[in-house]
């Protein structure tokens, strides 16, 4: 930092950014070392929402560790939900039936794009426009109440179990998703010709924000940050887990490397994931949706176990080491923001503050899943 | 470069231990322990092959020497248990059928040896690495002693790593040499505590 600082003028300030402002989407907080208007150094400042659920994995038994996975990104919390379920059954060998799995597809998807519809309009908050979030809530409103007819809750869920879900769809859900899908591949369009081709927003995000390929493999970047960044990436098609194979999407990939590359995956995302579940709600089998024999008492055989979803904000991973007791001996989570950030104090460089905004805007973080 | 390869050149590392692993059932496609001096030298290959990183970690393995001793112990004791029995066994065959008892064997005057200390555990820090056009998921193991545990930074090769060794750092306390700002990440700024310690409570 200081070196920076002083081949800087001498006219250079330390800004404060957060921990309370609504530009960083929850508590992070940014040190900046500004030269007028613009950016010499950016150092984000982490912790402020620590809770540490790495120790809590390790004082309670894995099963009691499940409602803890929904706590950390609270927008995608299916996703963190599904990755722990599926180590647990990779760990301990346990088989899941197809409704359980295409079930949990299901609402998976749904919860990608409720995170997604509120990234866009919380995205297009920050850079100054203020109706379409109420759009996006509208249609996110509909995802969360078919979720919640389902799981129970509306934001931090715990509806998967090892070996299945916690209790079957009905038709009327399975009606939903598709009255949902018609309805949000109508409103598709109006947001493209509201927001996307909006000249103050296309000024606001092109060629602004530059991540390349290179610089997302030595941070560890993943998702629609490296996707924007022309990395054709995604743990759905690239390490392949549930019954995601047996579907056909696209993974969007822009090369723009730019805030608005990144704008557009998200975009194009939303229609894919619209496509998986159709295909989904198409296809779902009859059976049972718990496994018959799931263990009351998990206890994985000695070793180290991985596995990994995409959420909405790129590859989740868990990295777990059993001592072959009911209780996990290491549970490391490896966010996806977490490493999305990283990049942001080379990023950042050289940018103007409202720039930088975008940036962090186009990045889509969650901070509790960042500070963990 | 392809896994063979990888492989091959990690494998050649002086003392590297190479293990390729079962990704359907573990998720992991190699699995590298390696001492700290070698470290940097890995992570370059993986660097030169076009990897990208995903986490740097660290797991206490505390009590796993005193542990290892134990076991000795026990199968020892087991060892011994059995011999006794197997010689009672013949004395009593041998009484039944009559014959002459076999010599009482001297009892064994042999001292117990006084368990041994067990040396300091490990603090081991682990690497993960992956590709971005297909999936080889490689892991990095080196291991330092808990009363001095320090290995080499990687920052300079991936920038990913000075997050990820300042968070390892407020876990574990484990020092990366090289680093040069490991002030607590995640952890309040004064933190001289490190909760992923085995022996740390709160």
């Amino acid at each position: 930092m200081t070196a920076i600082a002083q081949s800087a003028s001498s006219e250079t300030f330390v800004l404060n950014l957060g921990p309370q402002h609504p530009a960083t989407h929850g508590v992070l907080r940014v040190k900046l070392v500004m030269d007028g208007e613009y950016i010499v150094e950016a150092e984000p400042v982490l912790g402020y929402i620590h809770r540490m659920h790495e120790k809590m994995g390790e004082n309670r038994t894995w099963a009691q560790f499940l409602p803890n996975t929904g706590r950390m990104d609270y927008l995608h919390a299916l996703a963190y939900n599904h990755n722990y379920v599926c180590l647990v059954e990779r760990a301990a060998s346990i088989e899941v039936p197809e409704r359980a799995e295409y079930i949990r597809v299901i609402t998976n998807e749904l919860n990608r794009i409720s995170s997604h519809l509120l990234w866009f309009g919380a995205f297009v908050l920050d850079l100054g426009g203020f109706s379409p979030l109420l759009y996006a809530f509208d249609d996110r409103e509909q995802i969360l109440d078919l979720l919640e007819s389902v799981t129970g809750s509306r934001l931090t869920y715990c509806y998967f179990r090892f070996g299945g879900v916690y209790n079957d769809v009905d038709q009327d859900f399975l009606d939903g998703c598709k009255a949902f899908v018609a309805r949000l591949r109508e409103r598709m369009p109006m947001y493209h010709n509201l927001v996307t081709k909006n000249i103050i927003l296309m000024k606001r995000l092109q060629d602004i924000g530059f991540i390349d390929a290179e610089m997302c493999r030595k941070y560890g970047a993943t998702g629609p940050v490296a996707r924007g960044a022309g990395i054709d990436f995604d743990v759905r098609r690239h390490e392949p887990y549930s019954v995601y194979p047996r579907f056909d999407f696209d993974i969007p990939v822009y090369p723009g490397c730019d805030s608005m590359a990144r704008y557009m995956v998200r975009m194009d995302e939303m229609e894919q994931s619209m496509r998986i579940i159709e295909q989904a709600v198409g296809a779902i089998p009859e059976g049972p949706v718990m496994a018959a024999k799931a263990p009351k008492i998990i206890k994985p055989p000695k070793g180290d176990y991985y596995h990994a979803v995409e959420t909405a904000r790129g590859s989740f991973g868990i990295r777990a080491v059993s001592d072959g007791t009911n209780t996990p001996y290491r549970m490391k989570l490896r966010t996806p923001s977490f490493s999305n950030l990283v990049t942001f104090g080379e990023a950042a460089k050289g940018m103007l503050l409202p720039d930088a905004l975008a940036l962090m805007g186009s990045l889509d973080l969650v901070i509790p899943e960042i500070d963990r | 470069m392809d896994a063979d390869t990888l492989k091959q050149k990690l494998a050649a590392l002086p003392s590297a231990a190479v293990q390729e692993l079962d990704h359907a059932r573990r998720g992991f496609s190699l699995d590298v322990s390696l001492p700290p001096a070698q470290l940097v030298a890995a992570v370059t290959i993986l660097d030169e092959a076009g990897y990208f990183i995903e986490t740097i970690t660290g797991v206490d393995w505390l009590g796993e020497n005193a542990a290892r001793i134990k076991e000795a112990q026990a199968a020892a004791a087991a060892k011994k248990a059995a011999a006794a029995k197997k010689a009672a066994e013949a004395r009593k065959a041998a009484e039944e059928a009559g014959e002459p008892l076999p010599e009482e064997a001297a009892p064994e005057v042999e001292e117990e040896a006084p368990a041994p200390e067990p040396a300091v555990d490990d603090l081991e820090a682990i690497y993960d690495f992956n590709r971005y056009d297909r999936c080889h998921r490689v892991t990095l193991r080196t291991r330092a002693p808990r009363d001095k545990p320090s290995v080499p930074s990687i920052v300079h090769i991936y920038q990913a790593a000075h997050w990820h060794e300042r968070e390892t750092h407020d876990f574990f306390g484990i020092k990366f040499e090289g680093h040069g700002y490991l002030v607590p990440l995640l952890l309040p700024e004064d933190a001289d505590y490190h909760p992923l310690r085995k022996d740390y409570s709160a």
